[in-house]
């Protein structure tokens, strides 16, 4: 019809959940498992690090998750997602218990991607607190994967305990092939010789040049303001530091309203964005 | 369909309809296979349902609103559109308040599928005020102008025939002329009416503005209108728009809520808000939504629910760790300041039309246009008033 004509629309989104197959599930912590999906018949277009995936418990609900790893065929689908879940509600719980060969719905990609390739020929710095580790995981294998393209790559991690750091074997791993990694956690536990305190109080020290840095920031809020205030401090250029933000979705696709923060849809303008575009946003309470 | 429209016949002349002849219009609709969604006297006010005949228009009804006050009246005329905006919107028709996304089956490998519901009903929506035009647009641009299409506003969307009627009488709450959105209608539609019935005579103006219209037009016993007549019609809406006692300002509104985020307005407004999210539900725009999946007792069988939500709702911003919008004052910023404010930066208008139905229906009687008023007196010194050079 002329008032509002079918083939004016843009395509329909994809509302519903691709079914993947659980192929690994890992723990990390006591809350905390890493899985594997697959679905070799009809993947889904491919994921970019930074963006995530709404994955479905079928009957309890739907949550967004980033990735953390990916493996893209040669078509550019994603044929295994990797991510890491923390069991905090009904929908992760679920997500946490589901052991192999469990189907878990997955829609996606979403969001923007890390953009990695602002760095090219910069220093690399990685910060990251808690779980924000994982979505910023892939970053570190494409920086350790192309060392010649970056300069000096950073890995910063901040956790609540040592038991409750994210990938320890990684983060070593990481330090053999180059990268600066420092730990810090804010309760130290028996046979703890790290450092102690949040992850901001290690970039004064870390090993980078300012002027020539991009960083790649994800944790709780406050701690990607205070990280970014002392990237900023340090001489790095708000927009050169990249934070991922986190809020309620539905939908992924910009129509339930839930992810606003202030301007921002975090869906579709997000997670992914320069500091410099949300920091007035952050020190607002409750925006 | 436009190819095989005569030329003459796709900008046809204003022409006079009789009001008895409003069947004659249902018939077309019908033949043409419309379901044909308009106002009618529901539970004691004025509802959009499912109408099967002309006779069950709101003939000889009208409404008394006020803030935080909607009743019915009984009118000294049998005008079928004498009333102002009701608690529902086109929203209710094209977004409704629950809808199935989805339902999936497990397979004997473990696997689930399914799929997504089909459409089948094409909506005539007749009686569309101008500032439900404006919101009808607003929420294309939201639901299906971005990057993705709801499937589900889109399939009800889709084949839509519009039949606006304009405003002669404005409700106590309305604001439109200020917004820009009406009484006049002036785009967006098949078919535009204007309801008149001085002079013992009820008829309707009625004009074409698509060649789908202009179709059903021609099919009408209508009769060539004179230029009195149309004359005598703009008369009447331009008077319409010159009797609205409620303004918002035309410019500035983003910058005044952005500046107005530490402002000590929100407290006021949080002593008398009650959080209940009825302005979310009456109005035309507001669009957001959650999702409840449901299963049957064996797990085999799986759906996804999509209904209304609300920023005022205290769960809307949960996440783990607690709910980032937690007091009122927090709640009605996000309201106001998306509808007026950030809309603009997320989808290129504002979010609101000036119905005036968050007014009506708020059991606080907060007024959206005295909220801005008093924002604006309060402005941050040293952030100057708006100047009229835009952002």
């Amino acid at each position: 019809m002329i008032s509002h004509p079918a083939t004016a629309t843009p395509p329909a989104a994809p509302v519903f959940p691709q079914p993947y197959r659980v192929v690994s599930s890992r723990a990390e912590t006591a809350d905390t498992v890493t899985i594997e999906l697959v679905n070799e018949s009809a993947p889904l277009a491919g994921f970019a690090p930074g963006q995530f995936a709404m994955l479905t418990a079928y009957g309890i609900g739907e949550v967004p998750i980033s990735l953390s790893a990916v493996e893209t065929t040669a078509e550019g689908r994603t044929r295994r997602l990797t991510h890491t879940v923390r069991s905090v509600g009904a929908v992760t719980r679920a997500l946490h218990d589901a052991g192999p060969g469990a189907v878990v719905g997955v829609r996606g990609p979403f969001g923007t991607p890390w953009d990695l390739a602002a760095a090219t020929g910069r220093d690399v710095v990685i910060v990251a607190g808690g779980i924000g580790l994982a979505p910023v995981r892939p970053l570190v294998h494409a920086v350790l994967d192309d060392p010649a393209r970056y300069g000096a790559l950073v890995v910063l991690v901040g956790a609540r305990t040592p038991a409750e750091l994210l990938y320890p074997a990684d983060l070593s791993g990481w330090a053999r092939e180059g990268a600066h990694v420092g730990v810090t956690v804010d309760r130290p536990a028996a046979g703890w010789t790290g450092h102690v305190g949040v992850v901001p109080a290690l970039i004064p020290q870390a090993r980078f040049d300012a002027r020539r840095a991009v960083a790649f920031v994800c944790g709780p809020e406050i701690m990607m303001r205070y990280t970014a205030e002392a990237l900023v401090a340090r001489g790095v250029a708000a927009d050169r530091v990249q934070i991922s933000l986190e809020r309620t979705m539905r939908c992924g696709c910009g129509w339930c309203g839930h992810c606003q923060l202030g301007p921002l849809l975090v869906c579709r303008d997000g997670p992914v964005v320069p500091y410099g575009r949300a920091a007035s946003l952050l020190t607002v309470r409750e925006l | 369909m436009a190819s095989q429209t005569e030329p003459h016949t796709l900008t046809p002349a204003p022409a006079l309809l009789d009001a008895a002849a409003l069947p004659a219009l249902f018939g077309a609709l019908e033949a043409r296979g419309y379901t044909v969604m308009g106002p009618t006297v529901r539970d004691g006010a004025i509802v959009i349902a499912e109408l099967s005949s002309a006779a069950e228009l709101p003939y000889g009804w009208g409404v008394d609103t006020e803030a935080g006050r909607y009743r019915l009246r009984r009118r000294a005329d049998e005008a079928a559109f004498g009333h102002s905006a009701g608690p529902q919107s086109w929203k209710n028709v094209l977004h409704p308040a629950r809808a199935k996304l989805w339902s999936a089956d497990r397979t004997p490998d473990g696997s689930m599928v399914g799929g997504e519901p089909e459409h089948g009903r094409r909506f005539a929506l007749l009686g569309v005020r101008p500032c439900d035009l404006a919101a009808i647009a607003v929420l294309d641009r939201v639901l299906t102008g971005g990057r993705y299409a709801d499937p589900v506003y889109a399939g009800r969307r889709d084949g839509n025939l519009v039949i606006a009627v304009e405003c002669t009488e404005p409700g106590a709450v309305c604001f439109c002329a200020s917004m820009g959105t009406g009484p006049h209608a002036d785009a967006r539609f098949d078919l535009a009416m204007t309801e008149m019935l001085d002079g013992g005579q009820h008829r309707f103006l009625i004009r074409a503005g698509t060649p789908a219209g202009a179709e059903i037009l021609a099919e009408l016993p209508a009769r060539a209108a004179g230029d009195d007549d149309v004359a005598h019609a703009a008369g009447a809406v331009a008077g319409a728009a010159t009797r609205m006692t409620r303004s918002m300002p035309a410019d500035g509104l983003p910058e005044l809520l952005t500046a107005s985020r530490e402002s000590p307005h929100w407290d006021d407004v949080a002593s008398r808000c009650l959080t209940c999210g009825n302005c979310t539900m009456v109005c035309p725009t507001c669009f957001c939504t959650t999702t409840e999946d449901v299963t049957d007792l064996t797990g085999d069988h799986a759906e996804r629910w999509r209904r209304w939500d609300s920023c005022f709702d205290l769960d809307f911003t949960h996440l783990h760790g607690g709910n980032v919008r937690s007091s009122g004052q927090a709640r009605y910023r996000q309201w106001i300041t998306h509808k007026l404010g950030t809309w603009h930066d997320q989808f290129g208008s504002s979010g609101c039309v000036g119905c005036g139905r968050c007014i009506a229906w708020c059991p606080a009687g907060i007024d959206i246009t005295r909220e801005v008023a008093a924002l604006s007196a309060l402005r941050p010194a040293g952030d100057a008033a708006d100047d009229g050079t835009g952002r």
